[in-house]
């Protein structure tokens, strides 16, 4: 166990080690890449990414997938726009029980097709991705929410001496750090990962964990369509969490979450969001165009699938040594 | 499917004791109940619309969803198989994308078409070493792809549209025999790869494969190679669909076919393919890609915006999968 356990550690150090060769290697053709302002534009990307991550992290642990939260954030945004722009006497921060209330409510939906009808769940978010988007366009009447509807106050919290959306993405982090490492249904939802036999032998209920996993996933993204609101100060129904489902798969990926269930821990993803923030805050320094972007999540994407096959492998071999030695 | 139960070594008494009678074999099927549907379809959308009862209108509206179509009769195979390719739809626009982007820098026409199926068949290639030579799941990889592929799209042509010469303009308007040419390739693919899949020994191990896999190896089908064969022929098809969507366009842009991989599931799994493998048939997605394209068209001319139209398949595919799943539970268990 050990020798896994080492395993897991190396990897995420070693994530780490891809972040500092990354800047240092970006920092030698363009020095500005190593400034505080350019530090705050990274950190500035990354709360909604690590946010949905954190959820769509407990999904795949849980051997699920969640493709509809770009679809989730964006219904859950335009609905809590809507409310500001309709009842502007409601206080500002109401949008943020909206918000993750809709996305709640939209997860657990996924959940409960996933689990009653044990249909697999890439096929049903599949469904509800499309379902979801289409909702937003219905409610919202094809119509962005616009600046003047956002509050100034919800606003401020991403621009503000203290960008408060990198603090509640911090937060979350830990939460979830301490809901997966250390609460007994935490343990559950790696048990039931890693083996889906065996868990409701165990006496996990598998319903409960998967139901609670996608709901927790629908809340986050829920809780991402407010942030959206405040960082960029409109929603709008086509470009609001559009493609949002693979910068997160990929930050997750990355951050060494097996697709195989079971494996993954909340500092790698951390890491792995940080890796792709600066990714992102590298291209236009290097002159590569914005329109690269989605090509690059792609080949992360790919690559990490490479780089966990190769340490699973690595995993196999060291336990079949450590048999033989025993 | 009868003869597998049949086939069966294990048969308990109360299985063997209760043979059920054949109009009930044939009338409980999954492309029983597409073929319900589309009859209903047909139905409601003449009584929305009198056009519907021209079968030029149904012939010429089928070319909008012909390209997709085309593909999710391959689609089928590979869900029959047991594996799944959500990257099709990007497949079609990265290869339109070079085909189109090779025609203006060079401007030749057959150099163009060799580039931009060769494209799409590499990409197959590419999906297929990941997914069968690495043994990766194919969900996660082909949603690797799909980012992937449709990322280089947006590298060769940017925000614009890139043109195509005219005469190349309107494959979709050809008529052959009075059939517009998409239709018309469909329904030959269609016979074709039903042939294939229903007939010939390589069909019966598509379904063994995806039935179980490894007492398909133990029975001596290679289906590492098997599969890998319907990888590349995806790839292909698909670049073919691209170019044909290209056609009816006349011109490429990075987010063609965007969505489209919605589509090609919805109509496998309309279609009365199970989403786990080894059950299904290229009968029941023929079936059901004209049901989309009556209900599609149908939706157009009720007036309903694309929005709606998107929850309408969003909530088809949940519905299909769940009405599929229940049919096998009942009559295959």
């Amino acid at each position: 166990m050990s020798a896994l356990g080492n395993l897991f550690l190396r990897r995420e150090a070693g994530i780490l080690v891809m972040i500092v060769l990354f800047s240092i290697a970006v920092g030698i053709a363009r020095p500005q890449f190593l400034t505080i302002n350019e530090f705050r534009i990274v950190l500035l990307l990354i709360p909604l990414i690590l946010i949905g991550a954190m959820g769509e992290m407990l999904v795949i642990v849980a051997r699920h997938v969640d493709l509809s939260i770009g679809s989730t954030q964006a219904l859950a945004a335009i609905i809590t726009g809507m409310m500001f722009k309709f009842l502007p006497g409601v206080p500002w921060p109401v949008g943020f029980i909206v918000a993750i209330g809709v996305g709640a409510g939209l997860g657990f939906a996924n959940g409960v097709l996933t689990t009653l009808f044990r249909l697999p769940s890439i096929i049903v978010t599949l469904g509800t991705l499309n379902l979801y988007r289409g909702l937003t366009f219905i409610v919202s009447n094809a119509r962005q929410v616009d600046r003047q509807y956002i509050p100034s106050d919800l606003k401020a919290m991403s621009t503000g001496a203290v960008p408060w959306i990198i603090v509640i993405a911090i937060a979350i982090a830990i939460l979830t750090y301490w809901f997966a490492d250390h609460t007994r249904v935490g343990r559950q939802v790696y048990a039931l990962g890693s083996n889906p036999v065996a868990a409701p032998l165990r006496g996990i209920r598998v319903n409960a964990v998967t139901l609670m996993v996608f709901s927790i996933s629908g809340a986050l993204a829920g809780l991402s369509g407010i942030m959206y609101a405040s960082r960029w100060g409109f929603v709008n129904p086509s470009n609001t969490g559009s493609g949002f489902e693979f910068q997160v798969i990929a930050a997750v990926v990355i951050g060494g979450v097996s697709i195989n269930g079971g494996v993954g821990s909340v500092l790698g993803v951390v890491f792995g969001v940080l890796l792709l923030g600066c990714v992102s805050a590298a291209l236009p320094l290097l002159g590569i165009p914005g329109t690269a972007q989605s090509a690059i999540y792609g080949a992360v994407i790919i690559i990490a699938l490479l780089i966990d096959r190769s340490v699973r492998q690595r995993g196999i071999r060291a336990l079949a040594m450590q048999r033989a030695r025993a | 499917m009868t003869d597998q139960t049949s086939a069966t070594p294990v048969v308990t008494a109360l299985d063997a004791a209760t043979p059920r009678p054949r109009w009930q074999v044939i009338l409980i099927r999954p492309e029983t109940m597409t073929l319900i549907l589309l009859v209903l379809a047909f139905v409601v959308s003449s009584l929305l619309s009198p056009y519907f009862l021209d079968i030029n209108y149904i012939l010429q509206s089928f070319t909008l969803t012909a390209e997709f179509s085309i593909v999710a009769l391959v689609m089928t195979m590979i869900i029959i198989a047991g594996e799944i390719d959500l990257s099709p739809a990007a497949n079609m626009a990265l290869s339109a994308c070079l085909f189109a982007w090779t025609f203006q820098a060079t401007g030749s026409m057959p150099l163009a078409l060799v580039v931009g199926i060769g494209a799409g068949v590499l990409m197959g290639v590419f999906n297929g070493l990941l997914v069968i030579g690495l043994q990766l799941p194919s969900i996660i990889v082909t949603i690797g792809t799909l980012t992937l592929y449709r990322g280089i799209a947006q590298i060769i042509a940017g925000d614009e549209s890139i043109r195509l010469p005219e005469y190349f303009i309107g494959f979709n308007t050809w008529l052959i025999a009075g059939i517009p040419a998409p239709d018309l390739l469909f329904v030959v693919l269609s016979i074709g790869l039903g042939l294939v899949l229903g007939t010939t020994i390589y069909g019966r191990q598509i379904y063994q494969t995806g039935t179980n896999e490894i007492a398909a190896q133990h029975a001596g089908i290679r289906t590492r190679r098997l599969k890998m064969g319907l990888f590349i022929t995806m790839g292909f098809v698909s670049a073919i669909a691209g170019i044909i969507t290209a056609s009816r366009l006349g011109s490429v842009r990075y987010d063609l076919g965007l969505g489209g991989e919605l589509q090609m599931v919805l109509m496998a799994m309309l279609g009365g393919t199970y989403i786990f493998g080894g059950r299904g048939s290229i009968l029941g997605t023929f079936l059901a890609a004209w049901l989309l394209s009556v209900i599609s068209t149908g939706m157009t001319t009720a007036n309903l915006l694309p929005a709606t139209q998107l929850c309408v398949l969003g909530v088809l595919l949940i519905i299909s999968i769940i009405a599929t799943n229940f049919i096998y539970s009942r009559t295959q268990r």
